[in-house]
């Protein structure tokens, strides 16, 4: 175990301890003990920054079943790292927040930073393994632990329905990506991803290539919210602020963009995948950024927020897939949209995450998130306003913050997405910038409504819960290191344009081989380019639009809830459980009947089917021994006492018919020589008969009605089809003996080796003595079954 | 010669055998068919010592003294039952 496991896994291993030292030490806020860890590992991750940019992976391999070629591998390259900087450092923000947001005496806080930790270990986990299994054990652990931080809460009903949802559907995700990592071992033979982004060339028109790709994507697009899959991320927002802010923008929700940027350099070279990431990324990001407008909740708007700001970072992933189609063109030019999908998701992390931060500072102020409730609290916090106005503005892609130069970069990837060659592109590229212009304008909105409408118009403190005032400092560290990297980024983009190179040399490592080599530079003027302009109409039509919203918001309340995602999500899970119940309540009716008829119609469907299908029904009758009157006789007699018994008038003529038809077996082990079988046969009988009549005379009093069975057809048939099946099969069977009997063995060492002349005792106690003794053992079950039956009924009956 | 008489045995008895079937299926009452199977018993063993000498063997006389031992027992306990309603009869007082 090297150092990077034990780093990996140190958050899991101090979550065990966690709850004693909360336990122990109870005055002192748990945070504090947890604050270090994160800030270590983060020191420690940026000692790795100088290899990574340097295009060195390292690379460290622990055995865990090497049999299965599962090994806990683990591989730091640019992408990995860019994540783990993010987990890391974002957590130690988050953690460090929490600590003045959650309350020492009403919050459970060992629970809370057991969860965290766990998600933390689990992303870290995600982004740094370099085996698909491991990955997907990971990823796992990153879906319960986002469960149990949903539903933290869990008095809460809408906590629990939250939690619920988002597990339902990333798991249901998660579960295709192991299908489809499945498929891919099935093609590459390697859990390696290293291996297997090697080997990517040898796979694409592979019979499986297509399957694993759509099972890929599933996980990752119910992971990062996309669309259609996008609908547990707003109820995702039960979750207490930091968690929030931390899983719910800035790392969960980009692992499946991470997913997809690893598994780039397989999959891309297939059109299908530049399509479907691309154009669900668009669809997302218009979806989310038009949907947020809506929505009244400040977190509800960041949750739409963030789907959509997922989907623009996916859909520029797609199209700078395009980039290894085209080896040849200059460097890059399509892949300045991986260029673009890199830089956004560092600056969405920083205001995202500064964003939330902002949200639960106003929530923990004034007791409401409710925009209709909020407003003119510029002037009571006015650092919290400075940071969201700062955050906002990135997002909504002004100068001179990151998002602004993001922004740009997007424009620039989607108008080049309309020359890609390829896949019809011609005609369908202007698609992409016209979308992305229209998103652009719906995000400029939201980012006005999240500052505007809370900071700025009329004061109401009567419709407020508690006397806002300004945070605790406390609680305001982390927005503004948040804020200030939104800052430092946007005015010195080129300080990360470093990593984001090493990012992209991981990402298109085809490109790398073939001699390109990303130099990534941004600048904020590049000339009086489509991309100004398109930035310039963005702002003003946003302006327009929020001006003119009271004149216009109304076509949100056209749209009918029943059509809406969510309704269909939970009329669906209704109805699976309707019709479930629906399903079990018809073939389970409780009644033993139609359960034999269930088996007895299978048991006459799969043998005939199979006796009819494979030809197997033979007649031969070279075998049989020639029928002599007496057994002809016997026959005779055994049947029609055996049809007497379906027709008896009473129980008691049964009994006596069934006693007669074991009488007449007995004198048929006489006809064919089995004296042994003839005794206790007529034995057993008796005896069997006797318990008949007594079961019989303790039938109860009411109900007693004799009446002869009623005839139904069906049971007619299935009876008759149920005897001719084995009548064919006993024919058949019969007809075509393969082998001689082995018994030639014991008739002549019966005496010999076992000095007994009865065969058939000699066979039950010495060569196959085994089956007797267990034989034995049924028969002393079921006296005692019988005993204490009788026994404890009896003492129950006393006892009442 | 014998062994066509054993055969004519076999063949009567079997007639007989069919006839307590019948009294047996047909009733009317349950003392009816009670004594028509005792009777089938007897006969069983008629049918049991014909065959052994039939099949040369002395292996079923052991079934032959069983059925007669199971017939007057089964029989007892049938008419117990029709008398009193129980075969075994419940110690109430222990």
């Amino acid at each position: 175990m090297s150092l990077l496991h034990l780093a990996i896994i140190s958050p899991l291993i101090l979550a065990l301890f966690i709850p004693l030292v909360h336990k122990t030490v109870s005055k002192i806020h748990t945070g504090w003990f947890l604050l270090p860890l994160p800030v270590a590992l983060f020191a420690y991750f940026l000692s790795f920054l100088g290899d990574a940019i340097g295009g060195q992976a390292i690379m460290e391999t622990l055995a865990w079943i090497p049999s299965l070629g599962i090994d806990f591998s683990v591989r730091v390259d640019g992408l990995g790292l860019l994540f783990a900087l993010l987990i890391t450092g974002i957590g130690s923000l988050v953690v460090l927040y929490s600590i003045y947001y959650l309350s020492m005496e009403k919050e459970k806080l060992n629970q809370f930073y057991v969860y965290l930790l766990l998600f933390m270990g689990a992303m870290l986990g995600v982004v740094l393994s370099d085996n698909f299994i491991v990955l997907y054990a990971f990823w796992e652990l990153t879906s319960f632990s986002s469960f149990l931080l949903i539903g933290y809460w869990n008095h809460r009903e809408r906590s629990r329905y939250g939690a619920q949802k988002s597990m339902l559907i990333t798991v249901f995700g998660g579960l295709a990506m192991l299908g489809g990592i499945i498929l891919l071992y099935l093609m590459t033979g390697t859990f390696s991803i290293s291996a297997t982004v090697a080997m990517a060339g040898d796979i694409v028109g592979h019979s499986l290539f297509i399957p694993a790709l759509i099972c890929i994507l599933l996980g990752a697009f119910t992971k990062s919210a996309q669309f259609p899959f996008h609908i547990w991320l707003p109820d995702a927002m039960e979750a207490p602020t930091p968690v929030s802010a931390y899983l719910h923008s800035a790392t969960m929700v980009k692992a499946g963009i991470y997913l997809v940027a690893r598994l780039t350099p397989v999959f891309a070279f297939e059109g299908l995948w530049i399509w479907l990431v691309g154009g669900i990324g668009l669809l997302t990001l218009f979806w989310g950024s038009f949907s947020a407008v809506k929505h009244t909740d400040l977190k509800g708007i960041l949750a739409y927020s963030t789907i959509s700001q997922l989907g623009l970072i996916m859909s520029l992933l797609g199209v700078g897939a395009a980039a290894l189609h085209f080896p040849e063109m200059e460097d890059g030019y399509f892949a300045v949209a991986v260029t673009a999908a890199v830089f956004h998701l560092i600056n969405h992390a920083t205001f995202k995450g500064s964003l939330f931060m902002v949200v639960g500072i106003v929530d923990h102020e004034t007791g409401t998130r409710d925009i209709r409730r909020l407003g003119g609290l510029m002037t009571v916090m006015p650092i919290t306003f400075t940071l969201a106005l700062i955050g906002s503005f990135s997002m909504a892609g002004l100068p001179p913050f990151n998002g602004f130069l993001s922004k740009e970069m997007f424009f620039t990837g989607m108008l080049r997405a309309q020359e890609i060659g390829l896949f019809n592109m011609e005609s369908f590229g202007l698609l992409f910038p016209v979308v992305a212009w229209v998103a652009s304008v719906f995000t400029f909105l939201y980012s006005m409504i999240i500052v505007f409408k809370t900071f700025t118009g009329k004061f109401q403190p009567e419709k407020l819960e508690v006397k806002p005032h300004e945070a605790p400092i406390g609680m305001l560290i982390s927005p503004v290191i948040l804020v200030s990297l939104v800052v430092i980024i946007g005015l010195f983009p080129n300080l990360v344009a470093p990593l984001i190179e090493s990012v992209m040399a991981s990402i298109l490592p085809p490109l790398l081989a073939a001699g390109h080599d990303f130099d990534v530079h941004i600048y904020h003027w590049h000339g009086l380019s489509p991309e100004l302009f398109m930035t310039i109409g963005v702002i003003l039509a946003g302006i327009l639009l929020y001006k003119f919203m009271p004149k216009w918001a109304g076509i949100y309340n056209r749209m009918p809830e029943k059509f809406s995602l969510n309704s269909f999500y939970d009329k669906g899970l209704e109805n699976i459980q309707r019709g479930a119940a629906k399903i079990t309540d018809a073939y389970m009716t409780g009644s033993i009947r139609s359960y034999l008829l269930y088996i007895f119609t299978f048991f006459i469907l799969s043998l005939g089917i199979t006796l009819f299908l494979k030809d197997a029904f033979v007649l031969d009758m070279s075998h049989v021994a020639e029928i002599r009157a007496y057994e002809l006789v016997l026959a005779v007699i055994t049947a029609v006492a055996a049809i007497s018994v379906l027709l008896a008038k009473s129980r008691l003529s049964a009994i006596i018919l069934l006693g007669a038809v074991g009488y007449s077996v007995s004198l048929f082990y006489v006809v064919f020589r089995a004296p042994d079988l003839a005794l206790t046969q007529l034995v057993i009988e008796t005896v069997s008969v006797a318990l008949f009549l007594l079961a019989f005379y303790h039938l109860p009093k009411l109900g007693k009605n004799i009446e002869d069975t009623r005839f139904k057809a069906g049971n007619l048939i299935i009876s008759i089809g149920v005897g001719a099946i084995v009548t064919l099969i006993a024919l058949s069977a019969h007809s075509s003996k393969m082998f001689d009997s082995i018994s030639q063995y014991y008739i002549e060492n019966t005496y010999k080796k076992a000095a007994g002349e009865n065969m058939v005792n000699v066979t039950l106690v010495d060569f196959r003595g085994f089956d007797t003794l267990f034989e034995i053992t049924v028969l002393g079950i079921a006296a005692l079954g019988i005993y204490s039956l009788i026994k404890l009924r009896m003492t129950r009956g006393r006892e009442q | 010669m014998f062994e066509i008489l054993l055969y004519i045995a076999l063949f009567l008895i079997t007639v007989a055998m069919f006839g307590l079937i019948y009294r047996v299926i047909k009733g009317p009452t349950t003392p009816d068919r009670v004594v028509a199977l005792d009777a089938l018993g007897i006969t069983l063993v008629a049918v049991i010592a014909i065959l052994s000498i039939i099949l040369r063997t002395n292996a079923f006389l052991d079934i032959i003294l069983l059925i007669g031992i199971l017939a007057f027992i089964g029989t007892v306990a049938f008419s117990k039952y029709l008398e009193k309603g129980e075969v075994i009869e419940n110690d109430s007082n222990l």
